[in-house]
């Protein structure tokens, strides 16, 4: 029995679904055709997600990589139009799924821009920014490093950032309540407080941590078939970088040190004290190396934020003053599992009539922001996250608009992969480390 | 709502109607005053402040010393930095941007598009935001175009980047960027009707058929507006 294969008008289409590759040979032996298109995905478990790839290959060689993209689309920005400003940050955080609290700063700046109280935000409430977006970008390296090794055939990377991916998701279900996508950034501040024994916690990360990335970089640095995977494959110099638009650890691995918490900083990271690594390789290799260092550079950072918030900082407010913009209750987790402040209850229920008007009216309703548009950016784990959010004065966004990083780099899997065999392909594309929900959003 | 906010002379009032299904009046309780005001078309006299000075000096020189003519309005808001081109100049004015070396945005952070049904003549603005990593400054040009002639330059010769970006304005807002190499539907499919993102076009806008009713669309279910 043969593979079955239809006439086409580009020629002869082949349906293989796994398990039939004798079969095909069998057909193809005695064929001419040197000219081969590959579908790569919507479905393939190494092109992150949902990513559809037409690889047009003369023998292993890829001549042309065309990327497909939108399988994703869930029509967030537009969804943000019809919901309250507060709403917006449930909805963004849902774009890119694996850095969820840059998503939700990034569109908290823009908002806070355009209500003017960036300078109002607390110091406690930046610094817990700051601290939680450090463990993200840990969290979304650990998984880009570990399905990174997963699509190359090694299990072990994977097993790795998926248990240190985990500590920190735990730490993050302890301080927010949710493991992801947790709505915690508000506009003017953070929903809740630390809760108690959050220091504690993020402590214990830090102590396990840095040995943790150490087994990493053991098990892979001087890998020698980890190597031969990654050495001088996929390589986009600066200028390639530029024309892309491409930032984060792509650029940062063309040796450019741009990175935004140093130049345009944000939250306050001007007073912490990190550096930005580069490499000048611009390979597959060399962002796996600026991953990995970024990821102890945060280390630092959080170590920095934490020693912040167990002193200095300790006992301030984590929402702006303003109190027809702060969300009306500080919530915390009651004897039922839930949200509440029996305090806020009581004073809106009992005490004041005009407390609980204020209340319905700031929760169902929202707060009003002025007319006008903003963009705030943020350095996330895959380069520069952007939020461009036009108000026209009501209680809802006019436009929210996200500049994904993921969705600009995937742009550089042409540039990358064209020329070069199709094997590297896959490290190419995971060296984007492209997380769909953001390209598609 | 503080008037500062709100500089130069503001538009007609649009009344925000439908909070809770109340379909006959702008505000259903009379505390919130749920009559906004639209977005004033400001436009900002020099100086401008901080570097924003510099850089339109600099296009100026570099456009042949006439700013006015390519660029309508200047508008500097919440510390950024706003240039309105012409369409027709957009080109020019970015190719200047890009390599003139007192300027040299050579970063663009991509095209997105707004639209106001309520700016007559010019409905759509492609919004671009560009980042000089020589200098460290952040600018934002915009051009606009009618709904009847959807219409704007493609910049893909000037920034590859706005590849994806123009198709993704094509798809979302109708803005036709001639000269894009192959402007085709990014995010909905091939074969979709209508433009999502603007604001002629329901959220959802599918109804859903379930168990004999029909669920409408979600923006309808309830007059969220």
């Amino acid at each position: 029995m043969s593979a079955p294969y239809e006439e086409a008008t580009e020629g002869k289409v082949y349906t293989v679904s796994g398990n039939d590759w004798t079969e095909l040979v069998a057909t193809l032996s005695g064929q001419q055709d040197e000219q081969l298109v590959v579908n790569m995905g919507p479905q393939h478990p190494s092109t992150h997600g949902v990513l559809r790839l037409i690889l047009n290959l003369d023998g292993e060689t890829v001549t042309e990589a065309r990327t497909v993209i939108g399988y994703l689309h869930t029509g967030i920005e537009k969804t943000c139009e019809y919901r309250t400003w507060t709403q917006g940050t449930t909805l963004v955080t849902r774009m890119d799924y694996l850095s969820p609290i840059f998503n939700e700063t990034a569109y908290c700046m823009a908002v806070e821009k355009l209500l003017g109280i960036t300078e109002q935000i607390p110091e406690r409430a930046q610094a817990i920014r700051v601290l939680t977006m450090e463990l993200t970008r840990i969290s979304s390296h650990m998984v880009a490093i570990g399905t990174f090794g997963m699509e190359l055939g090694a299990t072990t990377p994977f097993l790795f950032g998926s248990r240190e991916r985990e500590m920190v998701l735990d730490v993050m279900e302890y301080i927010t309540g949710l493991r992801m996508n947790m709505a915690y950034v508000r506009p003017g501040g953070v929903s809740v407080d630390l809760p108690a024994g959050a220091v504690d916690k993020v402590g214990e990360l830090l102590k396990v941590m840095p040995k943790r990335i150490k087994d990493m970089r053991k098990l892979l640095d001087a890998n020698p078939v980890y190597l031969a995977r990654t050495k001088d494959v996929a390589y986009l110099d600066l200028t390639g970088c530029m024309a892309l638009g491409i930032t984060g650890p792509m650029l940062r691995a063309a040796g450019l040190p741009w990175d935004l918490r140093k130049s345009q900083p944000y939250c306050g990271y001007e007073t912490y004290d990190f550096d930005v690594p580069t490499e000048k390789t611009g390979d597959v290799y060399g962002r796996y190396l600026v991953r990995v260092a970024e990821m102890e550079e945060s280390l630092k950072i959080v170590e920095q934020a934490l020693d912040r918030l167990a002193g200095p900082l300790k006992g301030g407010r984590v929402m702006v003053d303003d109190k027809k913009i702060g969300w009306p209750a500080q919530l915390a987790l009651g004897p039922d599992g839930l949200g509440n402040s029996p305090d806020h209850i009581a004073h809106i229920m009992g005490g004041s009539m005009e407390a609980l008007i204020h209340h319905f009216k700031l929760v169902t309703e929202g707060f009003r922001v002025p007319a006008g548009q903003a963009y705030a950016s943020v350095e996330g784990p895959r380069g520069e996250l952007g939020a461009h959010v036009v108000s026209d004065g009501g209680t809802k966004p006019y436009r929210v608009h996200f500049r994904d990083p993921s969705f600009t780099n995937l742009q550089a899997v042409p540039a990358t992969c064209e020329g070069g065999m199709v094997a590297d392909v896959i490290s190419a594309v995971a060296s984007i480390d492209p997380v769909m929900g953001g390209v598609d959003r | 709502m503080s008037t500062d906010n709100l500089p130069g002379v503001p538009e007609e009032p649009i009344a925000r109607l439908g909070m809770f299904g109340a379909q006959d009046s702008g505000d259903t309780s009379g505390y919130g005053g749920l009559v906004v005001r639209r977005a004033p078309r400001l436009s900002t006299p020099r100086p401008y402040g901080g570097y924003f000075d510099t850089v339109a000096d600099e296009l100026e020189r570099a456009l042949g010393g006439d700013l006015a003519d390519a660029v309508e309005r200047v508008v500097v808001d919440r510390g950024e930095l706003t240039f309105h081109v012409k369409r027709e100049r957009l080109l020019e004015v970015l190719r200047h941007l890009r390599d003139d070396p007192a300027l040299r945005f050579e970063l663009s952070l991509g095209v997105s598009g707004v639209h106001y049904p309520h700016l007559e003549g010019e409905e759509l603005h492609a919004v671009y935001h560009l980042c000089s990593i020589t200098h460290n400054r952040r600018l934002r040009v915009e051009a606009a175009c009618p709904d009847t002639d959807r219409h704007i330059p493609s910049s893909v010769s000037i920034y590859p980047t706005h590849d994806w970006h123009e198709r993704e304005t094509w798809d979302f807002f109708g803005i036709v960027f001639d000269g894009h190499p192959a402007l085709t539907r990014i995010m909905m499919p091939d074969d979709w009707d209508g433009h999502p993102q603007r604001k002629d076009y329901p959220l959802g806008g599918i109804p859903v058929d379930y168990r004999g009713a029909e669920i409408p669309p979600p923006d309808q279910r309830r007059s969220y507006k």
